[in-house]
């Protein structure tokens, strides 16, 4: 392939290349970080090298119990985002489907969702405490009031030529539900559940900031008292490493439930 | 400008069959009124008419002429303003299995493979999957899409789409399969073929068709009677019977009698479109 092609407006590229390029992107970041530390641009204290990270990282598995707090933060965000889902997801349906339930239910999520997550903390600190319980609330009121409405557009969007199409062939209400509007809107649900587990791993962090005995936020803000910068990077690195494994996880899952979704484009 | 002289041809009686006693499907008096905000749209005018069993009538109309309303009131999807809807002499209500229906847009479900989108009006009915099976090939071996009955819609172009869609409909055996434009988004010479191969499905099926277009040759070609209407109110103008024998080949188009009806039948459609024309100049529907 020639280098024009790769600068055509909206065209492809063979995927060893693109790969490549993720790969390649990744290494220049790399090299700028050892530049920036071996060569004493930057203070230890302040941006600490790749193998200084690498060494904490090894202290921090060995000695400072690192994977008790992955597993404390992860323990929270499962529950808190399955919590939320397992109440948002039916809720947005039904306001996507039925207008009563929208007008009784939309003014208020509508409202508090431009609360923000982090400013109810010291409230719930207030009245639960410290605990994963409400670490497992401020994730709920983060992800909940906007799984929601997101659900409720892609419910609401399912062609209705499909549901009509159904009634012709002698579907009633239930079953027009069931076989069409759930069906069809089941990609987007996905797609709302991936989004929104992002932002409840960012309240998660927040909330363990804030107030916590233990997790990933609990422990970058321990290694932040005691100027151990590199726990600092080797914390967030775990979250984004967590991050991309559950993205991974979630297009897996998706190539799996929806076959159909792949072909020709329309 | 000057008015162009203009024969009114909708001030006269509509030329309108007698209405039958075996009516499969009758439409009477429909009509239907939108509100919207403070304006009142009359969609369809005080509809009358009969379809017989076995009978594959088209509807002929601009589009915006409501013929897509009316069919969707014959499906049950949308109520009438007033008149009802008889089929094998029971008023419908609501939407049923016994009104197959094919849309203009693609409306398989994209979730469901071929076979199972055939089959999901069997499976409600309560069908054993052996039952099933039996149904669903017969309907793609009728459509010509026997090897595909595994593939999902994504998949297959829009001619075979459509096919898909009207072996759904057809599986469902239902008494009356309506038809909105179901090859109004295909191209030219997939069209053509899917007429033919309508045909030829209603010549076996011999099932009671209505069939809405705005395609002149294909109102003609398909149809034994052919309805024209007028646009805005939405109202029937005229009846054609099209006397050309069937088994019917794509040959016919070009015949001296084919010509002839689509000759009359344009010369309606022109009145309309220079009424039409006429009555947006003058600013009654800016």
């Amino acid at each position: 392939m020639r280098l024009e092609q790769y600068l055509v407006l909206k065209g492809n590229i063979p995927t060893r290349a693109y790969i490549c390029l993720g790969c390649l992107s990744f290494t220049v970041l790399l090299a700028v970080w050892c530049v920036l530390t071996y060569g004493g641009l930057i203070p230890s204290l302040f941006l600490p090298s790749p193998s200084e990270v690498a060494v904490q990282f090894y202290r921090m598995l060995t000695e400072l119990n690192l994977v008790g707090d992955i597993l404390a933060s992860i323990y929270r965000v499962s529950a808190g985002f399955l919590l939320a889902s397992l109440i948002g997801v039916p809720l947005g349906l039904l306001m996507g489907s039925f207008k009563l339930a929208e007008g009784l239910i939309e003014p208020v999520v509508g409202f508090v969702r431009y609360m923000p997550a982090s400013a109810f903390i010291p409230l719930l600190i207030l009245w639960i405490g410290i605990g994963d319980l409400q670490k497992i609330a401020v994730i709920f009121i983060g992800t909940f009031f906007q799984q929601v409405l997101m659900v409720r557009d892609v419910a609401k969007n399912v062609s209705h030529d499909l549901i009509d199409t159904s009634y012709t062939l002698g579907a009633n209400q239930r079953a027009a539900f069931l076989k069409v509007v759930l069906p069809a809107a089941l990609p987007g649900i996905m797609d709302t559940l991936r989004i929104t587990l992002g932002w409840a791993w960012t309240y998660l962090i927040v909330a363990e900031l804030v107030g916590a005995s233990s997790g990933l936020g609990y422990m970058i803000m321990e290694a932040q008292r005691f100027l151990r910068t590199a726990g600092i990077i080797v914390g967030i690195l775990v979250i984004g490493l967590l991050g991309l494994l559950t993205d991974t996880l979630f297009k897996a899952l998706y190539h799996r439930m929806f076959p159909w979704l792949e072909g020709r484009a329309q | 400008m000057a008015a162009l002289p203009i024969k009114h041809l909708h001030d006269l009686e509509p030329r309108l069959h007698p209405v039958k006693l075996e009516a499969k499907l009758r439409i009477h008096n429909v009509s239907k009124v939108f509100e919207q905000k403070n304006q009142r749209v009359t969609a369809l005018e005080d509809t009358h008419f009969d379809v017989r069993e076995g009978e594959f009538v088209t509807i002929l109309g601009p589009s915006g002429c409501g013929k897509s309303t009316l069919l969707k009131i014959i499906a049950g999807l949308t109520e009438p303003s007033s008149g009802y809807v008889m089929l094998n002499n029971r008023r419908i209500s609501g939407p049923g299995a016994d009104r197959g229906m094919v849309f203009q847009a693609y409306t398989l479900f994209p979730w469901l493979t071929v076979e199972e989108n055939i089959g999901f009006g069997l499976k409600l009915k309560g069908l054993s999957k052996a039952q099933r099976q039996e149904i669903v090939q017969h309907y793609l071996d009728l459509i010509g899409l026997s090897g595909f009955g595994s593939m999902y819609p994504n998949n297959l172009s829009g001619g075979m789409q459509q096919r898909v869609a009207i072996a759904r409909a057809l599986a469902n055996d239902p008494d009356v399969l309506l038809m909105d434009e179901p090859f109004g988004a295909l191209d030219a010479q997939t069209r053509t073929v899917m007429q033919e191969l309508l045909l030829q499905v209603w010549e076996t099926s011999h099932k009671t068709i209505l069939f809405v277009t705005h395609d002149i040759d294909e109102a003609i070609f398909m149809g034994d009677r052919v309805y024209v209407m007028t646009a805005r109110p939405g109202r029937l103008k005229a009846e054609i019977p099209i006397p050309i024998p069937r088994p019917r080949e794509f040959s016919v188009k070009t015949t001296g009698e084919f010509m002839e009806l689509k000759a009359e039948i344009l010369e309606l459609i022109r009145e309309e479109s220079w009424k039409a024309a006429n009555e947006i100049r003058d600013g009654e529907f800016a």
